[in-house]
């Protein structure tokens, strides 16, 4: 392979693979690329994986979607079931429907397939979530990663889309229902809603229409969509080079890890086929979706029960939560002689709103807040930033109520509690739930923190018991190396930053107020150990046992 | 006193104060020196996780092999029943997971048993230089000069004005998407015909229903007659025409002015599409005489012509007047007096042009 990279005139490559290598670089040069790629280095981490799993889901779902176009008819035209299942024959439904139906019993595999491609789907959204998460929590968005924090917020929007138009597609009775619930919603919408429902649906609904145009948005604009996002997020992460986690050799200048080729291209495609095979396990044996239990879509039947796929929940259970009518007052009143619809449109666009309108705007706000201008390519660890922790999981905790909301009939079905009280219950989590989750989170960082610099200056509990000539018994703690200790003491604790005057001398009120913030942010911290207070840690008294130890020293 | 943990605020777990500098901190000692593994240093241990790889391998075979026979040779015929399907499904699964699982695995044990792992560190480089940075600011100068689009304000001013007019036809092309709502969304099938009242009927059949069927505590789900005869727009009618049946004890009952005779002898009809988001309202629940919907739990009281006692909606559900025909059965005397479902920007003005 190196050999057929040298382009010298007078090469000729020894092997086949050679030659073929050096027929394709000396039209395409390709080892300009080869040389600056075969060996970048990529750190290693299990928590690394999140994005890589979306990313093969996504690929997955571009595979098993492939096959399923073949067979599905997105038709809204009127059809009366001739396929093989029972029940159903003779009933009358759409054409998409129908072909719903053949592709699970009549095309061998079809089943498999389309199970497949909805647990991807599953795993695509709920990847790309946590994969967020942990860009978050460890501060991988702060500069100069910002603009792909965004594309990545961007990625997430449409991988909910791409999954809310293919779950309408099969025209069956519960994806129907929640195509009610989102025209509903439009309706809501001051002046234009009533026309974007009869434009999207092609007239009334459910009306003739919907299916194929969001047949359209599902297999091309959306996937175009996202392969293009997809593309721009890779694209930065080569220009940034990886983060990676704080630890000994490494830090903002480098990037620790492993070579590409052989060990981390090998781990990461192997991965691949790992997603594939898990993936291929739960649609082998979970049923998804049964769309032939629910029947086709009719506007009358509706079962109990109902629930979205799991990344729509939240908003379903923010249309939940909210109360139509407060002690008598309607939050659906007229004004100038029009109806607006609070009790639907707040619910459904304000939470929403505000959680994507923080999660795009997050490292501009940190970064004001702080003021840090620097490139950061060694990540926080959680406990590191107490107070950027408490918020993400203020964000999460207020997520994770409203998503419990949108299961609050089954809640209150399998624990036999009346479904009044989860939803009172709930209504009072979506506001003081965030704030717990503030205080507790930040509390539990602090004390990991403290746990931390124990640990560094004092080593950690061997359970050894051991008693003194004089009587008193002590554990013995054994020192770290320097290595472990170094991941423990080796970061950056940031002082609060007080108001600065500009430069014609003068401290603005947008300036008090970021300072406010950066008091917020920081006035409670753990310094890092130093090598002082090691010091002073040993001096304690205990040279003589530690020398007699043997590398093991006591404290206490 | 032996055990740290606990983090007594006299020891070292104190939460330093903003005054507090830092005077140095520890030396990084570099990347930890690299241990070697137990395939790097025993031959035997190498050749066994060499085997385990193609072990793997081989195992990635057997699943492709389980996928084709269950392909292959289960047959969905005629008569193959869902159970058929089922094991034909769950085999397929184990084919690929095993096919997928078998060279995933293989890969990733290879990699970490077989390959280098010594970690490399590497330099990273500045995402731009100066120098790039200059040059480039003054190519874009440049360009900007040669232009003249600085000098010439009337050439920017003109193009800014029609690019920004260009995409309106964009816009405007979709224009046909869909028809004007008008007043579509005010009226149901329930409005009578060249004068002959709508029966109810029985939802999904269509059979009409005689005040006489109708016994106290019962409940029917309706739709208007003649729906099912309709062949175009028929689930764009029953959407708005889905109505709930059920008859009370008269007393228990308490309309309005006005809606006295909207029931007929403890029988009344009110709109089954919820008044929130457009769900069947399609729980009643017989002894509290309450209504509710199971996609948000909105709850409507029937002795109190369906207010909302719980739950998101805001309006009462629409209450159908009905009487009965000379033949016995339910009709409705006219349609709703409200716009039926949830609620949009018009609904008030076609309310108000309903009872006009």
């Amino acid at each position: 392979m190196s050999a057929a990279t040298t382009a010298e005139p007078a090469f000729v490559a020894k092997t086949k693979a050679g030659r073929v290598t050096d027929f394709v670089d000396s039209r395409v040069g390709g080892s300009g690329i080869l040389r600056e790629f075969g060996r970048k280095v990529f750190p290693d981490h299990w928590s690394f994986m999140f994005g890589e799993v979306a990313l093969y889901s996504f690929v997955i779902l571009l595979l098993s979607g492939t096959f399923l176009t073949f067979f599905f008819d997105p038709s809204m035209a009127e059809t009366h079931y001739d396929g093989s299942y029972v029940p159903l024959k003779g009933v009358e439904m759409s054409v998409a429907y129908s072909s719903s139906l053949d592709i699970s019993f009549d095309i061998r595999g079809g089943l498999f397939m389309r199970q497949v491609h909805h647990w991807a789907a599953l795993l695509f959204v709920a990847s790309i979530a946590v994969h967020m998460l942990r860009v978050f929590f460890t501060g991988a968005f702060r500069k100069p990663r910002e603009m792909n924090w965004v594309v990545g917020s961007v990625l997430l929007i449409l991988a909910m889309a791409a999954g809310f138009t293919g779950y309408s597609l099969p025209d069956d009775l519960l994806s129907g229902n929640g195509l009610r619930i989102i025209d509903g919603v439009i309706k809501s919408i001051p002046i234009v809603g009533t026309y974007i429902s009869f434009f999207l649906f092609g007239g009334e609904f459910p009306g003739t229409a919907i299916i194929s145009r969001l047949y359209m948005l599902h297999i091309l604009l959306v996937p175009a969509l996202i392969l293009l996002m997809i593309v721009l997020h890779l694209f930065m992460v080569v220009v940034h080079k990886h983060t990676q986690y704080p630890g000994p050799g490494r830090n903002d200048n480098n990037v620790v890890g492993y070579p590409l080729g052989p060990v981390y291209a090998a781990k990461a495609g192997g991965f691949f086929f790992i997603v594939f095979g898990v993936l291929a396990l739960m649609a082998g044996f979970f049923t998804i979706n049964p769309i032939w239990n629910y029947g086709p879509y009719d506007p009358s039947p509706v079962s109990a029960g109902t629930q979205p796929d799991w990344y729509i929940g939240f908003v379903d259970g923010a249309l939940r939560l909210m109360p139509g009518v407060i002690n008598g007052f309607h939050f659906e009143y007229v004004i100038f002689g029009f109806t607006l619809t609070l009790n639907v449109l707040l619910p459904a666009l304000v939470p929403a709103g505000i959680l994507f309108t923080v999660m795009f705007m997050y490292p501009w706000i940190e970064r004001w807040i702080t003021k840090d201008d620097r490139e950061h390519h060694v990540l926080d660890r959680p406990r590191n930033a107490p107070t950027r922790t408490a918020i993400g999981m203020a964000g999460f905790v207020w997520y994770c109520v409203m998503w419990a909301a949108a299961g609050s009939d089954l809640i209150a079905t399998h624990f036999h509690v009346s479904l009044n009280d989860v939803t009172y219950w709930l209504r009072t989590l979506f506001f003081i739930g965030p704030i717990i989750a503030f205080i507790v989170t930040k509390r539990v960082a602090l004390a990991l923190q403290r746990k931390d610099r124990e640990i560094a200056l004092h080593g950690r509990e061997t359970g050894r018991i051991v008693r003194l000539p004089h009587g008193e018994f002590i554990e013995v703690h054994a020192p770290l190396d320097e290595y472990k200790r170094y991941k423990l003491v080796g970061f950056e604790s940031p002082k609060v930053l007080p108001a600065e005057p500009n430069e014609h001398g003068v401290v603005t009120g947008k300036e008090k107020r970021r300072a406010f913030l950066s008091k917020w942010f920081f006035e409670d911290r753990v310094a890092p150990a130093t090598p002082a207070e090691l010091e002073a840690a040993h001096g304690h008294g205990h040279a003589a046992v530690e020398a007699s130890e043997d590398s093991k020293s006591l404290t206490h | 006193m032996g055990n740290h943990s606990d983090g007594s605020p006299n020891h070292s777990g104190t939460v330093a104060t903003a005054g507090q500098n830092e005077v140095e901190k520890f030396q990084d000692p570099g990347i930890p020196p690299h241990r070697l593994r137990l395939a790097d240093t025993d031959p035997k241990a190498a050749k066994r996780a060499e085997r385990q790889v193609a072990l793997l391998f081989g195992l990635s075979v057997v699943g492709t092999v389980i996928f084709l026979v269950a392909y292959f040779a289960i047959d969905l015929g005629e008569d193959a029943g869902i159970a058929t399907i089922r094991l034909q499904n769950a085999l397929l699964g184990v084919g690929t997971a095993f096919a997928m699982l078998g060279i995933g695995t293989g890969i990733v044990h290879w990699a970490k048993a077989l390959m280098p792992d010594h970690e490399v560190s590497e330099e990273r480089h500045a995402i731009r230089y100066e120098e790039d940075r200059v040059a480039a600011v003054r190519i874009v100068d440049d360009i900007v000069e040669e232009t003249g689009i600085k000098r010439r304000p009337l050439i920017r001013n003109t193009l800014l004005g029609a690019v920004a007019l260009a995409p309106l036809p964009a816009i405007a092309i979709f224009g046909d998407l869909g028809p004007r709502p008008d007043e579509k969304l005010a009226h149901t099938m329930w409005a009578p015909q060249d004068g002959n009242l709508k029966r109810l009927a029985r939802d999904p059949d269509g059979t009409p229903i005689k005040a006489s069927d109708v016994t106290l505590g019962s409940a029917f789900h309706v739709i208007p007659e003649g729906l099912n005869e309709l062949h175009e727009g028929k689930l764009n009618e029953k959407a708005k025409a889905v109505v709930l049946l059920m008859r009370l004890d008269p007393s228990s009952l308490n309309p309005s002015a006005g809606r006295e005779d909207w029931g007929y002898n403890g029988i009344v009809a009110y709109s089954k599409i919820c008044t929130h988001v457009g769900c069947p309202v399609a729980l009643y629940e017989q002894q509290t005489h309450h209504l509710l919907c199971p996609c948000h739990q909105s709850t409507f009281d029937l002795t109190q012509e369906c207010k909302v006692i719980f739950g998101p909606a805001s309006r009462p559900l629409p209450q159908l007047p009905i009487a009965v025909d000379d033949e016995g059965y339910l009709v409705a005397t006219s349609d709703f007096k409200e716009p039926v479902g949830p609620s949009y920007w018009e609904r008030d003005m076609h309310e108000r042009s309903n009872n006009s």
